[in-house]
This record gives C-alpha cells, structure tokens and sequence, in this order.
C-alpha cells in the first residue's frame, strides 16, 4: 500500500494576493539566512525568511501591478523582477536596502517570463518578448544592450511567445534559447545568428511551461490542455518528441526540473502539484493542497541535499513549501 | 434398593409448604440460593433425588406456585438443569403450567433474557413438552401482532416479547415449524404491519427483526425478508438469540469444570495469536520489485489514488442556480449546483429575497437526480439558508404548502424540519449563529427523528430547571456573550400561527387526526421547539395561550408519540413565556393542565409520557415558589 502524499512542510501566508512566480536564494553559508522572494499580483514581491516562516521585506517597484517574474542575479542582495507595469526592475538588496537600481522598459503587455542566463562573471543575458508580436528580444545585463532579436519567419504564425528558456551545454559554448509559443510549437533559436535551429510542434494549444536539462538535452513542455510533451536534441540540434504524458485535468501553468535532475513539478490549473521522475517520467506523487490554481512551482538551491524543498505558489494567496524526495 | 415414595411423599409435602411460604414471603433468592445449587448437585446422576426434587416443586400449594416456579427458572444455571430440576412439571398440573407458560411469559417482563432462555430451553429439551413450546409460540406471537398490544404496552415489554419469540424459534425444528407455516406466516403479516405503523422507531425496529427471523425459518430455500434498521449492539443481541448455542458449559463436576474454563481461556489466546500475526503484516515489499523494473530508483511513489478528474464548476449566480435546478439536463452541473447552493444563498443575500419563495418551491419539489452524498442534507440546509434569509415570505409560503393538497408526508416533515431549524438560527445570538450551524445538523437530518427529540428536550428542561433555581445565588455569569437584536422575533408568529391553524381541517389526502398521525406527532413536536425559541419575543404570551388550547384538544390522543409532544409543548410554554403572563393571562389553562399532568403521571401507560408530565408538573411548582418568593 502505497503513503497518502505528504501534507507540505510550511504554509507561508500573508501576500493577501495571488501568486505568480516564485524564486529560492538558499545557497548562502550560515549565518545566512535561507531566503524566497515570491511576486504577487498586487504588485509587491515579498522576501520570506525561511527560518522564521516571516516576511521580511516587502518590495513595491512594479506599481501595484502584477508581478510575473522574479530571479537573482548571483545571490540574493542582487534580484530582477518582471511586472505587468512593462517594466523589467533591478533591485539592490545588499545591506537592508531596497532599492531599483536600474530598469528596462520592455513595452510588452503579454504574461511571458523573461529567462536569465549567466554567461561570464558580472554578465548575463536575458531573453524577453519584445514590443512586436512574435519577437523575442535578447539583452546583455547590467548593461542592457541588446544582443539579438529572433523573429520567425513571415508566414510561420506562431503567434506570442508564452516561455523562454536560455542554456548553454556547457560554460564558454554559444548559449541557445528555447521558446515556446502560442501555436503550441517549441523553438530552438541560434542566439549568435539570430536564427530558429528547428521547430517542434508539441501541443495543440499554447505552450504555457517548458524547461530543458542541458545534461540530457531533454526538455518537457506543458500547455492548457491535458498533455506533457517530452522531447529532446539530438546531434543535428534537432528537436523531436521523445514521448508525452496524459494528465487527469487539463491546465499547467509552470514546469520546472529539480536542479540535481531527479525529479520534476508541474503547476496545475486543477489545484495540484505533481512530481514526476525525470528518467522516465514516472508519477510521484499529487499533491493537493491548494484551493485555487497554482500558477508556479520552484526548487531550492540548497547545498545540502537533505534540506532541499520545493514552493508552489497559487491564486488562493498561499505558499506551500513541501520536502519531497530529498534522501537521494 | 429404591426408597418407597409413600414415605418421603409426607416429608416432601411439609418441605413444599414451607418453601411455598418462604417463596411467598419474599424470602427466595435467600432460600434457593442455597436450595438450588445443592439440588443442582445432587440431582446430576441421581434420579431418585430428581424424583424427589419433582415432587418438592410439584407439592408446593396453588396459591404458592407463582412465588416459587420463577425464581426457579431465575436461579438454574441452564435448561438442562431446569429440566432436571423441575421435570415435566409444567404438562401436568394447571397452575405450574400456566405460571410458566402465560405468567412469566406474557404478563411479567421483568425477567432477563438469560431467564428466558432457560425456561423455554426447558420447554423444549423433553419431547412431551415440546407441544407447550409450540402452543407458547402460538401466543406469544398472537401477543406481537396484536395492534392494540404494540400501541398499548410498554416497549419493555414489548421488547422481551420478541426476545421470547427469538428464543421459541431458535429451539423449533423443521418438521414442527412445518407443522405450523401457515399460522407462523399469517401472524407475522398481521404483527409486521401494526409495528410498522407505530411512530417509535424502536418498537419499529423490533418488529422488523422478528418479522426477518420469522421469515428465514419458514423459507429456507428461496428469498426471505429483509429490513433496513440500524445495526447496533440491541439488534445483534436480539438476532443472536435466534441461534441456540449447544449447551457445552457446566454439566459434570468440578474437575470438569475446571476444564472447561481452561479450554475456554485457550480460545481466546488461540484467536488472539492468529489476529497479532495478522496485523504484524506489514508493509512495502514494494520497494525492492520496483527498484528492479525502473531507473528512477528510489524514488517511492506515494498513494495518487485521490488524483481525479476536477469537478464542473457551479454557477455563480442565484438564477443561475434557478435555471440548472429547473432545467438543466447537464447532471453534472446540477449536483455542482446542489452542492453550491447553500453557501451561494448566504453569500447573496439581496439576490436570494427577490427570488427566495420561488427558490423555496424549487427546493420543496427537488428530488434526487443523480446519487448526491448527502443529499437529504444538502437540500435541508439550502432551504434554511434560504428561509432565514427571508423569513416572512418563505414561512408563508411553506407553511400553507403544509396544508395543502397532494404532498407527500416526507415534504410535509421537511417543511417542519427546515421551520425549526431556521427558527433555531435566528434566535440565537449573531456570534452563535456560526457555531449553531454545525450543532443544527444533528438533530434533523434523520427523515424521522422519532422519540430523540424528547431526549433531547429532557437535556434541555433539565438545564433549565438548573438554571432557573440558581438565578437567586450567583450573580452575572463570566462571560458576557455577544448580543444582538433577536431576529426570530419578527417573525415568530409568522412561523407558528398558521401551522396550528388548520390542524383538525382533514384534506383528501392528509388527514392530522386520523390516519397520519405520524405527522401529528412531528407537528406537535415542531410547535414545541417553535414555542421554546419563541422566548423573549413579543409574540410569545399569544403563543402560548394558543399552544395551551392545541394541547388540550388534543390531550386524550392514543398515540404516545403524540403525547410525548404534547407535553413538550407544556415544558416550552412553561419555560419561555414570562411567568407574570403565565399567571395573569393563563390562569385557568393552566389550572386544567395541572390536572390532566396529574393524571398522565399515573395512569399513562408509558413511561416517557409520565417522566415528561412529572417534570412539567415540576416546573408548575417552581413557578410557583417563584413567584411567592418575589415581592409583586
């Protein structure tokens, strides 16, 4: 007979709002504390102490509107959050402080998250859709020049891009984006050209989630219907379907692979969060805790094993923070 | 070399006279206590000593018979020794054979079923008194199905009767019950409909577990009776009658004896082990097999059984929710929607009154379309929810639905149900109105609380006796509780009035006074719980005269359910209108219910009813004491 799935760890209330993107900083040595920052749709991104389960700061940059994205930038003193207010904002946290120190004005009204990749010390690239329709533009931070902007070809009506994923196979090799747009289709864009490697219709509906291990180079991508669609890269940089996965209800809002490359969380619109193995893609578990859709899930960056957790953040205001799988 | 009876006859006959006298003196259990168990011994082999015994009981005079034969029965410790004991004392002479057939068996109940187990064992383990044990049966289940009796007699009694039939069938063999099919059928038909038809669930429910017994021994082969009565310790100890366990316990001597309890303390230990190894069973042996066939090793699934599809989302909307009930072929929706309705009604409620006796209606008429858990109960609070959301024109509503025609008696109860649940929330405090909600699930959600209430307005008479004789010694309570404008007060009337209306105005098909007076009973009951919320409103001396008057044309009813509510009524108008009313405007009312409570306290034939009339007449007294007490 198998458990009844865990109840989760913690509950981190107080965001008296819906959330929508989630990100650990917990790799710090001690006396460093254990940190989450996680974007509401109230526009404030709160910073929780994972010791004392509290809010620590509150950070209102994003004009009360919606934030949808929030990453660190090496550390936890340097943060980036993406609002609905168009604006991509970089904050200083160092020392108690809780400054924007620089912005980029993204002119882009969509809900699709930008994705950072660092590419050298001090320098990273950020993949962002663009002002125009199906553009992804890629930018140099901090210095915020642009790097390329990959547009589909005329006629291949791929409509928005909902999700991006920046990753290079290994440090120095030319970094690649994934993108996955609203036709349902995963793209791989050669970010030095400015050109699309190979497109792969995954989904008959939006790609609403992807993420790729640049180990296997595998990825899994999920949409608003019931599918997840596994593929992979072969030699030729082309992408094929390796297999899919039928859920129980439709709807995944995000999808993210655990760091060590064991096991995976998706985000439902049914409420649950399921973990699957990520050799075979084998059902874990379904945990259902929340009572309205979770839109994010997200793994620590521990460096000990046995502490690692996994936050999912979901419309009925609350974090649930679970410890799953963490013997292996 | 064999004793000459002639002899012992005279000693034996002064040893029955003064065991006779003893018995009649109330002297038995001193005397048999020791008398039986020696006789017990010595009547074991001996069979001139069982003569002897025999001839001791048979001897005992006619008017000592009944002192001394019972107690018999009471103190052996089993049939057989009965039988040994007594012999066939009871084929021959007339008055032991009719204290052990009619006296202990119809007309005592006193008596444990262990009693009666010996004495109809007894009856049955010679074959010259096997012939009693039928014509026993034949009366005793004439006694069951008699009506007058089921209405009549205590359910003790009632009780023990049937236990009796169990025991009477247990012993039956085949060619005997074949012998009387036809009798035992048409009895059980006769018996099985005035039980049926009484309004106290467990005289219902005994009716049915004799009827289902009766039913498997006359037809072995092919479909036999089956009821649906709630299963708890009463009933399987009643069922286990049924089979005669064979009797492996005290015969021989005490060396035996000991081995006996030996092999009986082996039994246990024997299932115990059994069950220990059982639950020692354990767990996972999945984890080796699956680390085998997968790569994710590891990596344990958890138990993803509750992983199903997401409902369909109910509507939004009160008229949304009109619409899908009304409707809607999608059954999906409508379960959603039945779900969803009761909190949707208290979330929206200026929506909710400009449709709430339409609503009402809905709800009155909805049957169960799909298999809804629970949904007697969902319905039940939707319509309260709805009623207290507007209470005038709902009450209105329903309650002239009560009188009217062609409804069934379960939408009648529920009117009453949803009533006095809605009368309970509002009376209460706002701050309790939130707990109050899981307390009001309790009481009426069962389609025929029966007797419960009764109980339940015991508990809470008692508590307010309590409470009214201790006013005079503490002051304020503790706490002081959140208070809040009574909003059953408005409305009281509205709720009350029209139900006691139209009582004795029989319709076509709904007749208070005659055949439903199942309803009755509920009607009365629901007028006491609308009095007893009723206090502290202004409506309430107005109340109270009107309920005094509806008891008194009604205090001579033959049902006991009936009566039970009755003087229900009397404790909640005892308790909620002001005592100045009481005794200003009630005067001579309450003059003659003191008389008719006097009465019911000694004459009423059950015991509920005189409990209730004696604490009504309790209550009088204290209001009396009361009132002397305060200077006017």
């Amino acid at each position: 007979m198998a458990l009844p799935p865990p109840d989760p760890q913690f509950v981190l209330r107080g965001t008296s709002a819906a959330v929508h993107t989630l990100h650990f900083s917990c790799g710090g040595q001690e006396p460093d504390v254990p940190i989450l920052f996680s974007g509401s749709e109230n526009g404030f991104i709160h910073v929780w102490n994972l010791k004392t389960h509290r809010v620590d700061t509150a950070l209102d940059g994003h004009g009360r509107k919606s934030v949808y994205c929030v990453e660190t930038m090496g550390g936890k003193t340097r943060l980036l959050s993406q609002g609905r207010d168009q604006r991509i904002c970089l904050w200083d946290l160092a020392e108690g402080r809780t400054s924007v120190t620089d912005s980029v004005f993204t002119e882009n009204v969509g809900f699709c998250r930008c994705s950072l990749l660092k590419v050298a010390q001090g320098r990273w690239l950020m993949a962002m859709a663009a002002k125009a329709l199906e553009e992804v533009q890629v930018l140099e931070l901090p210095s915020k020049m642009s790097v390329c902007t990959l547009k589909p070809e005329v006629g291949a009506k791929l409509g928005m891009p909902m999700c991006l994923k920046l990753w290079q196979l290994n440090c120095g090799s030319q970094p690649l984006l994934l993108a996955g747009y609203e036709d349902g289709s995963v793209v791989l864009w050669n970010l030095s050209m400015g050109k699309a490697l190979s497109q792969l219709v995954c989904h008959q509906e939006p790609v609403m989630s992807l993420d790729f291990d640049s180990e296997k180079t595998k990825g899994i991508s999920g949409s608003s219907e019931k599918v997840l669609s596994i593929w992979s890269l072969n030699e030729q940089q082309n992408l094929q379907v390796y297999k899919t996965h039928k859920l129980v209800n439709a709807g995944i809002s995000d999808i993210t692979i655990r760091p060590d490359k064991k096991i995976l969380a998706t985000a439902g619109w049914d409420h649950r969060i399921r973990i699957f193995g990520w050799k075979k893609l084998k059902p874990l578990a379904v945990l259902d805790y929340h009572t309205a859709t979770v839109h994010c899930v997200s793994f620590s960056d521990h460096r000990n094993p046995s502490e690692r957790l996994l936050a999912a953040g979901s419309k009925d205001h609350r974090i649930s923070i679970w410890s799953m799988y963490t013997q292996t | 070399a064999c004793f000459v009876p002639g002899g012992l006859d005279c000693s034996i006959s002064f040893v029955s006279h003064v065991l006779g006298k003893v018995c009649v003196h109330g002297r038995q259990k001193e005397i048999l206590s020791v008398l039986v168990p020696r006789l017990t011994d010595l009547t074991k082999s001996d069979c001139i000593w069982q003569r002897i015994c025999w001839r001791l009981v048979e001897c005992v005079p006619d008017r000592w018979m009944e002192a001394v034969v019972p107690p018999f029965v009471q103190s052996a410790p089993g049939a057989d020794t009965l039988s040994r004991l007594l012999g066939n004392l009871v084929v021959t002479p007339p008055k032991a054979q009719f204290v052990v057939t009619q006296k202990v068996l119809l007309l005592q109940y006193c008596h444990t079923t262990a009693v009666l187990q010996n004495l109809l064992g007894y009856l049955a383990l010679d074959s010259l008194r096997r012939a009693l044990l039928i014509k026993v049966l034949q009366e005793l289940l004439e006694t069951w199905g008699s009506s007058s009796a089921v209405k009549h007699s205590p359910p003790e009694q009632q009780q023990y009767i049937s236990k009796a039939i169990l025991i009477c069938l247990s012993h039956l063999k085949e060619p005997e019950i074949e012998s009387c099919r036809q009798e035992l059928l048409t009895s059980m038909m006769e018996g099985v409909k005035c039980h049926l038809d009484s309004n106290l669930p467990q005289i219902r429910r005994l009716g049915m577990i004799v009827a289902e017994s009766i039913s498997s021994k006359i037809n072995t082969d092919g479909p036999v009776l089956k009821f649906q009565y709630e299963e708890d310790d009463e009933a399987r100890e009643l069922k286990s009658l049924l089979v005669q366990t064979p009797p492996f316990c005290v015969v021989p001597g005490r060396l035996d004896d000991d081995r006996n309890e030996k092999a009986e303390a082996a039994l246990p230990l024997v299932l115990e082990s059994t069950k220990k190894s059982h639950t020692a069973a354990p767990v996972m042996p999945e984890e080796e097999s699956d680390a085998e066939l997968d790569s994710d090793d590891d990596l344990i699934p958890y138990d993803m059984s509750e992983d199903k599809e997401l409902k369909t989302k109910a509507p939004v909307y009160i008229r949304d929710c009109i619409e899908v009930l009304t409707g809607s072929e999608d059954v999906d929706k409508w379960e959603a929607t039945v779900k969803a309705l009761e909190s949707l009604v208290r979330k929206n409620p200026a929506a909710t009154r400009e449709v709430s006796v339409e609503l009402a209606k809905i709800l009155l008429h909805l049957e169960e379309k799909t298999c809804v858990e629970g949904f007697v109960e969902l319905r039940q609070r939707a319509q309260v929810a709805v009623l207290t959301t507007d209470p005038i024109p709902v009450a209105k509503y329903l309650t002239s639905q009560f009188y009217s025609l062609n409804y069934s008696l379960r939408q009648r109860m529920d009117i009453l149900d949803v009533l006095v649940l809605a009368a309970q929330e509002l009376s209460y405090p706002k701050s309790h109105g939130k707990t109050k909600h899981s307390g009001a699930q309790k009481p009426c959600t069962q389609l025929l609380p029966g007797s419960d209430s009764s109980k339940d307005w015991r508990r809470i008479v008692d508590e307010r006796i309590k409470s009214k004789t201790r006013r005079f010694a503490t002051g304020q309570s503790q706490v002081e509780m959140a208070s809040g404008p009574n909003e059953f007060n408005s409305v009281a009337g509205h709720f009350f009035f029209p139900l006691i209306q139209h009582f004795d105005r029989p319709l076509t098909t709904f007749d208070l006074l005659g055949e439903d007076h199942l309803v009755l009973g509920r009607l009365v009951h629901t007028l006491a719980s609308l009095m007893y919320l009723a206090v502290n409103t202004v409506a309430v001396t107005a109340m109270g005269k009107a309920l005094l008057e509806f008891v008194w044309a009604l205090r001579f009813h033959t049902d006991s359910y009936v009566r039970q509510g009755l003087l229900s009524c009397i404790s909640s108008v005892l308790l909620s209108v002001p005592s100045e009313r009481l005794l200003e405007d009630m005067t001579e009312e309450l003059l003659e219910t003191q008389s008719w409570l006097g009465d019911v306290v000694e004459k009423d034939p059950d015991g509920d009813c005189r409990r209730l009339a004696l604490q009504n007449l309790l209550l009088m007294e204290n209001l009396k004491k009361k009132l002397k007490t305060v200077p006017s």
